[in-house]
């Protein structure tokens, strides 16, 4: 171990450490008062993005190859770093008001958000899984953290036990493409697969990995979990999950299939082709007939998964996979902001016993609370699409990558969805201004700095959308 | 010509506990069929001149992974298992899916063996724990790392889930 | 491999398990005699001189007792769990060595039945396993106090193994070997009970919950659970489990000598190889009069202190030792060992202390 080792995960060693070091101040701080360890939590992650930020260097390894520092990790770990503030910020009112406040629950947000960086570094196969196993475990743990309310503690149970399960698939994907390619380095895979010597097992090897990682960002027709456990879960866990979870899948997907699988296209297309259809289609149909917010949301998040995965579909194509993955990570950027927002909207109008939730309860938001209101219309617009937002925005850029890479009957596939999802999300701000209803809401400051801080990030950035995917695409660009 | 009588005597007991395991139909013979399993891989990696990783498979699955399930299964009161099948599927599923890791396991052994690559020599002393050791804190220094952050994770959260808060509801 | 190192193998073999079977014997005599010393008592001295016969008579005694089969009992493992828990008490010793290489018969003979270069996580592996044998009996035997007597073993042993495997580690580091004849050469001239004496009594500790031995004898606690794993034995299957304790004892007691106490290591061990035995013989004695010693002197501990001692004393204080143990060898500052790891001890045993004082004054 060098210095240029710790170097390289500065950002991540500092958070495991202030993880650490936060369960032992959590002891010292007495129950009632865990806002400060909350508070903590952020300086944390605060300082985390900071170091992420401040980390200029060549692109290089470390610790023999095991992981690796470039424009695309630090853009993913800022990015990480980002969500796990803002998983901090919604939990800090919502946890004390639900009766689920404990200490533990901040460190084991830190420590997942430590695993989806690692897993954005990750050099090795090994370090993938350990990392994928990093991020999952405290998700778990978060999401039966309301036990014992059933809802809660049967999704954390079904999340585990899917969560096992999809990791065996990963862990034998990796043993099968370790015994094609005898090492579990990424450039040793590559450098064997372009050898050409890997052969059927590798495929299967790399198609195993991909369900795995399918389970993991909820692709069709590995999403049966994603409804129960996003309702079940508290809704601060589920914003936090259905964005960080997201990237970090998604930023492996990209490592592992981008890189190192890359031989492997003309099997792959065509399956990652299929998932990705399928995933936008089951997603957004299914989602209709949702009358609670956060199955709708949910099933938003299926859908999703099927945007986002297009990003990977122009896989053998040189020159278009770049620009169709720096539109993905834009897109993933978009996505987050607008989901935090949403599950901020949410979390405001949710009541201890888990009332408030239906999209009934939405009725006459628009004239009681006209600022709330605007801002939930922002975030459906987004999530649908539609002008001035963010999402479209992303869905633009992913669209022309696609269409560039010439797959023209899953960019029509894309915009069709779009257009059914509009019913679902358009219905929400419907509820919302058309219909009379007395809705409650609760006002924090950290909440209401989330969603209106959202609301106006997505609309502005939309408006000059380009330095920040000049910037995507510098991180990714970097990569190829 | 010893190492291989000893190989088929053990493979012969190996299969039995593991179909033993399999077929009985109380838990705690299971259980114990699973440990004589372990127990006898543990010779095989003796054999293959890996004494470590022998010694930690009897010490880490043996002796601290099926006690605890044998605990659980008395403290449960469980080792009758259910006559019926919950998931009827699930046998001839198991059953068609072992049978493709048996195809599997065979191309590998015998396509692979043709081409050679398969079986690379190991260094003499691989399995010595100094060998290990090196291994562990140099090149697996960071998986190594991670794990104990990965099991320091696990705990935290088995105490969470599991212990009841001082005046707390339940 | 020659047909005379296999007669070596098998002749060591038997002495081995000669010396523990016979040792089993008379450490029984030797524990009630010392017993009844501390309790001002006589003892057993009527069969033969000094009562030497006792165990023969004890022996004939339980063979001609009648075998007792509970009849819900599950008979198959009823009848092998006295055999399972016998077998590792009798191969743990394999790996202990009795002294130097010595020439007999004209061929170079090494004193110990497998000089493993793993012989430490040989043990681990063994007493690890040791702990079927006690839950299968308290299971087969479908008596809830038996049951209830298995559980507490396999919690226990479990729970006290951590401390266990972590207070070999310091012997590992100083010797920088697993094989059992590296750490005893290793122990030339300091043994690593000056070098690391907190270790040791963490040794000793966790050894005596292992082999279920005053004062952690929960699983076979009289007054609660009548006799424990073992209420449903009778004759020779009672008195297998009673070997085993006792040939634990006396194996333990040789890995304690061996990893700490410098095993056969002793004067003029140089000179005269055969000697090696001998001090090992006498270090075992004296740590097996140390164990009587201590069941003569403390009550039982309660269940769940014994869990609380284990986790929350026990092991932290092995991990610090074994950090402390590290940071000595790695600054090269030897003496820091003794010095830093007796201080974290009386700390240690400062706040057990005062933990306890302020129990009673709430109870008071």
């Amino acid at each position: 171990m060098t210095q240029a080792d710790l170097y390289t995960l500065l950002p991540l060693i500092v958070l495991v450490i202030w993880a650490c070091a936060l369960l032992l101040v959590d002891l010292l701080i007495p129950r009632g008062r865990k806002g400060i360890t909350a508070f903590l939590a952020a300086l944390g992650l605060a300082l985390t993005l900071g170091l992420t930020l401040a980390q200029v260097s060549a692109a290089g390894t470390a610790f023999q190859g095991m992981v690796v520092l470039d424009g695309f990790a630090r853009f993913v770990n800022a990015l990480l770093a980002l969500t796990g503030l803002l998983g901090v910020g919604l939990a800090y009112g919502y946890v004390r008001r639900m009766g689920i406040e404990r200490g533990e629950y901040y460190t084991l947000l830190l420590f997942s958000v430590a695993g989806m960086m690692l897993m954005a570094q990750a050099a090795d196969l090994i370090v993938v899984f350990l990392a994928l196993e990093l991020l999952s475990i405290p998700l778990y743990i978060l999401a039966a953290f309301a036990r014992p309310k059933e809802t809660s503690e049967e999704a954390g149970l079904k999340y585990f036990l899917l969560g096992a399960f999809a990791t065996g698939f990963v862990v034998y994907g990796i043993a099968l493409t370790f015994g094609a390619t005898g090492t579990t380095s990424l450039s040793g895979i590559i450098a064997a697969a372009s050898n050409g010597d890997a052969g059927l097992l590798l495929t299967i090897g790399a198609a195993l990995i991909l369900v795995g990682f399918g389970f993991k960002v909820a692709v069709v027709p590995f999403h049966m979990w994603t409804p129960d456990v996003y309702q079940g879960a508290p809704s601060a866990v589920t914003a936090f999950m259905a964005a960080g979870a997201k990237i970090a899948g998604f930023a492996a997907l990209l490592r592992v299939f981008g890189l190192a699988f890359s031989s492997l296209s003309a099997d792959l297309t065509a399956i990652l082709w299929t998932l990705s259809a399928l995933t936008m289609i089951v997603g957004n149909i299914l989602a209709i007939a949702q009358t609670n917010i956060k199955r709708l949301l949910a099933y938003s998040s299926i859908a999703h998964a099927g945007y986002i995965l297009m990003a990977f579909v122009p896989f053998g194509n040189a020159e278009v996979l770049p620009v169709s993955v720096a539109a993905g990570v834009f897109y993933l950027v978009a996505y987050t902001l607008t989901n935090f927002g949403a599950w901020a909207v949410v979390i405001a109008l949710e009541k201890a016993e888990g009332r408030g939730l239906d999209l009934d309860d939405y009725a006459g938001l628009g004239r009681k609370y006209p600022a709330l209101a605007a801002a939930m219309t922002v975030f459906m617009l987004s999530l649908t699409g539609v002008p001035p937002t963010l999402g479209l925005v992303g869905k633009f850029y992913l669209f022309r990558a696609v269409i560039a890479g010439g797959f023209y009957g899953l960019a029509v596939i894309g915009v069709l969805t779009s257009l059914i999802s509009a019913y679902y999300y358009l219905r929400v701000v419907v509820i919302m201004y058309m219909r009379e209803g007395e809705p409650e809401r609760v006002s924090e400051p950290w909440l209401n700095l989330t969603w209106a801080a959202s609301a106006l990030a997505v609309v502005l950035i939309s408006l000059v959308p380009a330095p920040l995917f000049a910037w995507a695409s510098q991180a990714v660009f970097a990569l190829f | 010509m010893t190492n291989l009588v000893l190989f088929l005597v053990l493979a012969v007991v190996a299969v039995v506990t593991a179909l033993g395991m399999l077929l009985s139909r109380n838990a705690v013979y299971a259980a114990l069929f699973l440990v004589l399993n372990f127990a006898t891989v543990a010779v095989f990696y003796i054999l293959l001149e890996a004494p470590f990783i022998a010694m930690t498979q009897v010490t880490v699955y043996a002796g601290a992974i099926m006690v605890l399930f044998l605990f659980v299964i008395m403290l449960l009161g469980a080792e009758r298992l259910p006559g019926t099948e919950p998931l009827p599927w699930q046998r001839p599923l198991a059953i068609f899916l072992a049978l493709v890791l048996a195809v599997e396991a065979g191309y590998l052994l015998f396509a692979r063996r043709a081409a050679g690559g398969m079986f690379a020599s190991a260094a003499p002393d691989f399995g010595s724990p100094q060998a290990i050791g090196t291994m562990l804190f140099n090149r697996y220094l960071l998986p190594f790392e991670v794990t104990s952050v990965l099991l320091l994770v696990a705990m935290v959260g088995a105490i969470v889930l599991t212990k009841k808060e001082k005046g707390g509801r339940e | 491999m020659d047909s005379a190192l296999i007669l070596e193998w098998v002749i060591k073999s038997a002495i081995l398990i000669f010396v523990l079977l016979t040792g089993f014997a008379y450490l029984t005599l030797f524990e009630r005699r010392a017993l009844a010393r501390i309790q001002v008592r006589i003892g057993p001295n009527r069969a033969g001189p000094f009562g030497l016969l006792q165990p023969v008579a004890d022996g004939l005694k339980l063979i001609f007792k009648e075998e007792l089969t509970p009849a819900e009992a599950d008979k198959v493992l009823f009848t092998l769990a006295p055999v399972v828990t016998v077998v590792p008490a009798l191969i743990l010793a394999a790996v202990i060595p009795w002294g130097r290489d010595v020439t007999l018969f004209g061929r170079q003979v090494s004193l110990s039945v497998a000089d493993l270069n793993v012989g430490v996580l040989y043990i681990m592996a063994v007493s690890s396993i040791a702990v079927y044998g006690i839950v299968l009996a308290g299971w087969s035997s479908n008596n809830k106090y038996a049951l209830l007597g298995g559980l507490r073993s396999s919690a226990q042993m479990i729970s006290y193994e951590l401390a266990l495997g972590l207070a070999f580690v310091p012997a590992i580091l100083l010797a920088d070997s697993m094989r059992m004849v590296d750490i005893v050469e290793a122990q030339h001239p300091w043994w690593f009970v000056v070098i690391q004496p907190v270790g040791t009594a963490i040794f000793l500790i966790a050894t005596l919950a292992e082999v279920n031995r005053a004062p952690f004898d929960m699983p076979e606690a009289e007054q609660e659970l009548t006799a424990g794993y073992h209420t449903e034995y009778s004759g020779m299957k009672f008195a297998l489990f009673f070997m085993a304790e006792y040939a634990k004892m006396i194996v333990i007691s040789s890995i304690a000598a061996t990893l700490f106490f410098g095993g056969y290591l002793g004067p003029g061990v140089d000179r005269y190889p055969w000697l090696g035995p001998l001090y090992l013989f006498i270090k075992i004695v004296i740590l097996l009069f140390g164990m009587i010693w201590l069941r003569a002197t403390f009550p039982r501990i309660r269940y769940d202190r014994l869990m609380a001692f284990g986790w929350k004393v026990l092991l932290p204080l092995a991990l610090a030792v074994t950090f402390i143990t590290a940071l000595g060898i790695v600054l090269e500052m030897l003496w820091l060992i003794p010095v830093l790891s007796l201080a974290a001890g009386l700390f240690t045993v400062a706040m057990v202390h005062r933990a306890l004082r302020r129990k009673a004054y709430a109870r008071a």
